[in-house]
């Protein structure tokens, strides 16, 4: 028997369907938001014109004309605008990266002491975490600032450590070795180690899961990265060069050095995020069920291991969600490093808006790198966020 | 009975001591080797800075306004006669001097209004009329121009009258944008479901900075030529954007919450869309996100610090006016900074012990 | 609330479209309505001790605050009639691109590039200035050509930026710059030690060392000027009636100096029977009507802020504060580059 053939939709064209009530508001709301972009787009032509205000993205390839105090790669001040702005771009990722690392180490370690047994340990987290949330970051920043200007000796008095690190309120200098093949292969040869080691602690994996047996995988690692070093440099000639900060006429003659702004900064945007971070670390352990840690203990697991194996994992779920959000607002509140002075790409922005008058392009340019740079941490962090979670049945 | 088998056995211990002061410190402060290690090095740290603190905060300090007694104290102790000598230009900005007490009274109602709002036994429709009532009397007061008080305009509105405005205005504006919108992205409609991600993940992208940027720049060019907008309305426009979109994040967390039981629910009484939002889903939803508000509230509380940077003088701002332009208590900037950061800990600390109470309170039904 | 969703659509999109057609759609011609308004929106310096600087009551004075007030006062009559807008080097060009000032009397320095591509025009140069450098006194520097490898403080979005970097570049100096948003921000790290030296225009580094250093004594201004930076007042293009009366307002403040017109003796010297004093004036020939202003808009403009020559001596001068002396900014008939054209 076959089916009845089903009949003919009939395509109900009347304001009682849902269907075409929802096109109506759908193709209502869109002309409303076009009728608004349209009202802006023709305002701003028209003001534009009318001042003879010239917009349109050529000045980039035009020369920037002014000088940037720090920068991660050779810049001259007649290099054109995108170089400058790309110069920002570093800057802000560089803060940003170094300070993901430090604020993530950070507030782990202050998540976990608010479980400690000591109550002077658990009371210290906690005002650290109270202190540091509720006072605005901008004010934040400009403290740290001013006690790194004012409290550090002028430059003329640097105090110095060991004879090779110099610190004052012009920067903390540092020796750098001078590059040339024999670091070269060093480094090279530090990658290789990375991925020999990545490789060993696969196969001791596979080993345990299939024998039971644990393998030790922190010492070889670490032997297998230095040994690799220490073989590339012995191939390039062992050379020992090193360029030590000494005091010359106004500033520091060789090495390099991290300027007050940079250091300002990053402590600023370390220990204000560190208080979220450490929140958030603390209600990831919290949420894992105290039967585990019990179990754990009952298997005869000491604290660090009930730790690692067995809470933090079970946390981690919990705790990747939140972290992204502070790893990107952490990104984002770099850019309040225009106030202090530090090179970020919003003071090249400022610079390049005065200089030219076109607001809107650099704007746009600003939001765009935020934007990219929102996105792939997120995208990032689902990876991560996927592979660690745990597979339910 | 058989007197020789009868042998007493030996007394036991007495029973250790749990509770009490001096049990409590053995097991949380010296319970084994690490924590007793840790406990000394923090105890000792203690004993080394505290003394010196209290004696640079309190004891030496200053607390005249006169800055040759600061001068003389440099160093060793704090000089909080910068605040006594400054209170007035940091709290009020550039407001006129003999005018001051107009906002003192309008944040002094606002800030009530706030309390008022959380105090669970206010919560009638008449809450409604008395925020009006509040904001009439609060703008009232800043702008004047009636009953023999001088016109104010507002640029030389600042400080911490400012501050309080900012937040408040813009979270009480950014609600209704956010449930729209947050409903807005839960919906069927494509279009319309797209119009809201994008709302939303571009503010979310980007820093409020930029968005500030944009407001006070941008916002005049979007306008037809001619038109002038105050700076204070396009900084509140680029606020209430911003903290919509977060706001917009809370609520359609809230509503996911809710079981979809609620919606076939109300589908089968009958109830059109509208209805059921208005009586069924959004109450039972904004009950649970009143804890996410209040967080939302603190953060951008926080956040108007960073109108200094489009030139609008709120609390921070207005200490860096304050400071900058006089040379003989700039050295105290420190002493400066402490106060304001000690004003924005009291408001920010205050509002999240009350987010966790409520918290506690809201959720009181589940937790039996 | 119609109950019908359909004529509840109609009455929305009916109400959108009224607003739409309501909104102005002329672009005002500034007098007109700085006369409608009754006051003319003045940009200014946020605080720079000499050009415009608010006391603690909120009364404005300076140098550029004294050409806003000879304007209202050709304009309106009453000098006081003016409403401040303090802008920092950032806004200053948007604000009046977007129409939300009138004029811009800023120390604002004239640049091609200004004129050319921000849709404004300088009226005129108030003050000749040059970029200076400000160094602690105890480095015994004699020429900013010293300075290889220093650090140097400067405030961003401004030309000093640019500036410098041509002169690092020139003379192979390698300088490093801080570059702060505030201007209160950079002059905060250069006294604090932060930089060897601080860069601004000259007159601004004389008020500057006078209002903020901790003993002016321990400051030196360096002799070198690094570039040329005329000072001037900008109004917005496309409205050449306005361009004119600012440009001729401070015009007949020059011309005034020229022919001995002090702020005191306006009254008297109507009387006068010179010509040029009368066609100034207005007693004697109505200058202001061919302004699209009254016939007395220049000797209102006196009485407000007095000459050149007074409005000079009273905000920069040598007894002012600042010390600063009259240098280029003195007539052409005392070896200055004052010289206005002609009042007729």
């Amino acid at each position: 028997m076959t089916a009845p053939a089903s009949p003919p939709t009939k395509r109900d064209w009347s304001w009682r369907s849902r269907h075409v009530r929802g096109l109506l508001y759908q193709l209502i709301a869109l002309g409303l938001i076009g009728l608004a972009v349209w009202f802006l787009a023709h305002n701003t032509l028209q003001n534009m014109r009318v001042r003879g205000i010239q917009s349109g993205f050529d000045f980039l390839s035009s020369p920037a004309g002014f000088d940037i105090g720090e920068r991660m790669v050779p810049y001259e001040s007649n290099d054109p605008y995108w170089m400058a702005f790309l110069i920002g771009i570093l800057n802000t990722l560089r803060v940003a990266l170094v300070g993901i690392v430090l604020t993530t180490i950070l507030g782990t370690l202050l998540g976990i002491g608010r479980f400690s047994h000591n109550a002077l340990v658990r009371g210290l987290c906690y005002a650290y975490v109270e202190l540091f949330r509720n006072v605005p970051i901008l004010l934040q920043l400009l403290m740290w600032y001013l006690v790194l200007i004012d409290g550090l000796p002028s430059p003329g008095q640097q105090v110095s450590v060991f004879g090779v690190f110099y610190l004052s309120n012009g920067g903390l200098s540092y020796p750098v070795p001078v590059w040339g093949l024999g670091q070269g292969l060093a480094a090279a040869g530090a990658l290789v180690g990375v991925v020999l080691a990545w490789l060993w602690a696969r196969r001791a994996r596979l080993h345990f899961e299939q024998t039971g047996q644990p393998r030790p995988v922190l010492l070889p690692a670490v032997g297998l990265v230095i040994g690799c070093a220490l073989g590339g440099w012995l191939a390039g000639g062992a050379p020992t060069a090193w360029s030590i900060p000494a005091p010359g006429g106004f500033s520091m003659e060789g090495g390099s050095s991290l300027t007050p702004e940079f250091i300002a900064v990053l402590l600023g945007l370390t220990l204000y995020t560190a208080s979220y971070v450490a929140e958030v670390v603390r209600a990831g352990i919290a949420s894992v069920p105290r039967g585990q840690a019990e179990a754990a203990s009952a298997l005869g697991l000491s604290k660090g291991q009930q730790m690692r194996l067995v809470s933090l994992p079970q946390a981690l779920r919990v705790i990747i969600p939140p972290m992204t959000n502070q790893f990107l607002n952490l990104t984002k509140n770099s850019s309040l490093a225009v106030a202090i002075g530090y090179p970020d790409v919003v003071s090249i922005s400022n610079t390049a808006i005065n200089q030219t008058g076109r607001a809107v392009e650099c704007i746009s340019i600003i939001m765009l790198v935020y934007l990219t740079t929102s996105l792939c941490t997120s995208v990032l962090m689902n990876w991560y966020n996927k592979r660690s979670a745990i597979k339910e049945r | 009975m058989n007197a020789a088998s009868f042998r007493p056995i030996a007394p036991r211990a007495a029973p250790v001591r749990t509770e009490g002061a001096l049990p409590w410190l053995k097991r949380s402060l010296f319970s084994n080797a690490p924590s007793t290690l840790a406990t000394l090095v923090l105890l000792g740290l203690a004993v080394w800075w505290l003394p010196q603190l209290i004696s640079w905060g309190l004891l030496k300090a200053v607390f005249a306004p006169s800055f040759e007694q600061c001068q003389a104290a440099r160093g060793f102790g704090a000089c909080w006669g910068v605040v006594t000598e400054k209170y007035r230009l940091i709290i009020f900005g550039r407001y006129p001097f003999e005018e001051q007490w107009r906002p003192l009274i309008a944040t002094v109602a606002m800030v009530a209004a706030l309390v008022a709002s959380c105090i669970r036994v206010f919560w009638r429709p008449w809450l409604v009329l008395l925020w009006a009532a509040m904001l009439a009397l609060f703008f009232g007061l800043m702008f004047g121009g009636f009953a023999g008080m001088e016109h104010v305009a507002t640029d030389r509105w600042g400080g911490l009258p400012l501050t309080v405005l900012l937040a408040t205005l813009s979270i009480v504006l950014a609600f209704p944008l956010a449930v729209v919108v947050a409903l807005g992205r839960r919906s069927k409609m494509p279009a319309i479901k797209t119009l809201c991600v994008v709302y939303v993940e571009l503010i979310r992208g980007v820093p409020l900075i930029s968005v500030l940027f944009m407001a006070s720049f941008m916002f005049p060019l979007f306008m037809p030529p001619g038109t002038s907008i105050d700076v204070l309305l396009r900084v509140l426009v680029g606020i209430t954007l911003f903290s919509g979109a977060y706001m917009a994040e809370i609520v359609r967390g809230g509503l996911q919450a809710i079981p979809k039981g609620q919606q076939e629910a109300a589908d089968t009484l009958g109830l059109s869309y509208w209805q059921a939002q208005r009586k069924i889903i959004l109450p039972q939803a904004l009950a649970l996100v009143v804890p996410g508000i209040m967080n939302n509230f603190i953060a951008i509380f926080k956040d108007t610090s960073l109108v200094t940077i489009v030139s609008l003088y709120e609390l921070t701002g207005a200490m860096g006016l304050a400071l900058n332009s006089d040379s003989d208590w700039r050295p105290f900037k420190i002493e400066a900074y402490l106060f304001i950061a000690a004003i924005y800990f009291i408001f920010c600390f205050s509002m999240s012990r009350y987010s966790l109470w409520i918290e506690r309170r809201l959720s009181a039904s589940k937790n039996r | 609330m119609p109950k019908k969703p359909l004529t509840r659509l109609a009455l929305a999109a009916v109400c959108a479209t009224g607003m739409l057609a309501t909104l102005p759609a002329h672009a005002g011609k500034t007098l007109d309505a700085i006369k409608a308004r009754g006051q003319l929106v003045c940009g200014v310096n946020e605080g720079l001790a000499g050009f415009s600087a608010a006391d603690s009551q909120g009364k404005w004075a300076g140098l550029d605050v004294d050409v806003c007030k000879a304007i209202a006062a050709a304009i309106l009559g009453d000098a006081n009639k003016v409403k401040w807008v303090p802008l920092n080097a950032q806004q200053r060009f948007t604000a009046l691109q977007s129409g939300e000032i009138d004029i811009l009397s800023r120390n604002t320095t004239w640049t091609l590039t200004r004129d050319a591509s921000l849709g404004l025009n300088f009226t005129g140069v108030t003050y000749y200035d040059g970029q200076g450098f400000m160094v602690p006194a105890k480095l015994n520097l004699k020429s900013a050509k010293q300075l290889k490898g220093a650090t140097v403080c400067v405030q961003s979005g401004t030309t000093t930026e640019k500036n410098l970097t041509d002169f690092s570049r020139a003379n192979n100096l390698n300088v490093k710059p801080v570059v702060f948003e505030k201007q209160e921000a950079s002059t905060g790290a250069y006294f604090s030690g932060r930089c060897v030296a601080f860069t601004t225009d000259a007159s601004g580094l004389a008020s500057i060392r006078n209002k903020e250093a901790k003993n002016p004594a321990e400051h030196v201004i360096l002799p070198d000027l690094i570039s040329k930076e005329p000072l001037g007042p900008a109004v917005r293009r496309g409205d050449d009636e306005f361009f004119a009366i600012a440009k001729w307002v401070q015009f007949a403040l020059i011309e005034a100096e020229d022919y001995g017109v002090t702020q005191a003796n306006v009254d008297t010297m109507m009387k006068s029977d010179n010509p040029a004093v009368g066609r100034i004036l207005g007693s004697t020939e109505d200058t202001g009507k061919l302004l699209g202003l009254d016939k007395n808009w220049a000797a209102n403009a006196i009485k407000a802020v007095g000459n050149y020559g007074e409005m000079f001596e009273r905000n920069v001068g040598p007894k002012s504060p600042l010390g600063l002396p009259r240098g280029l900014n003195n007539l052409w008939s005392n070896g200055g580059l004052m010289y206005a054209p002609p009042v007729r």
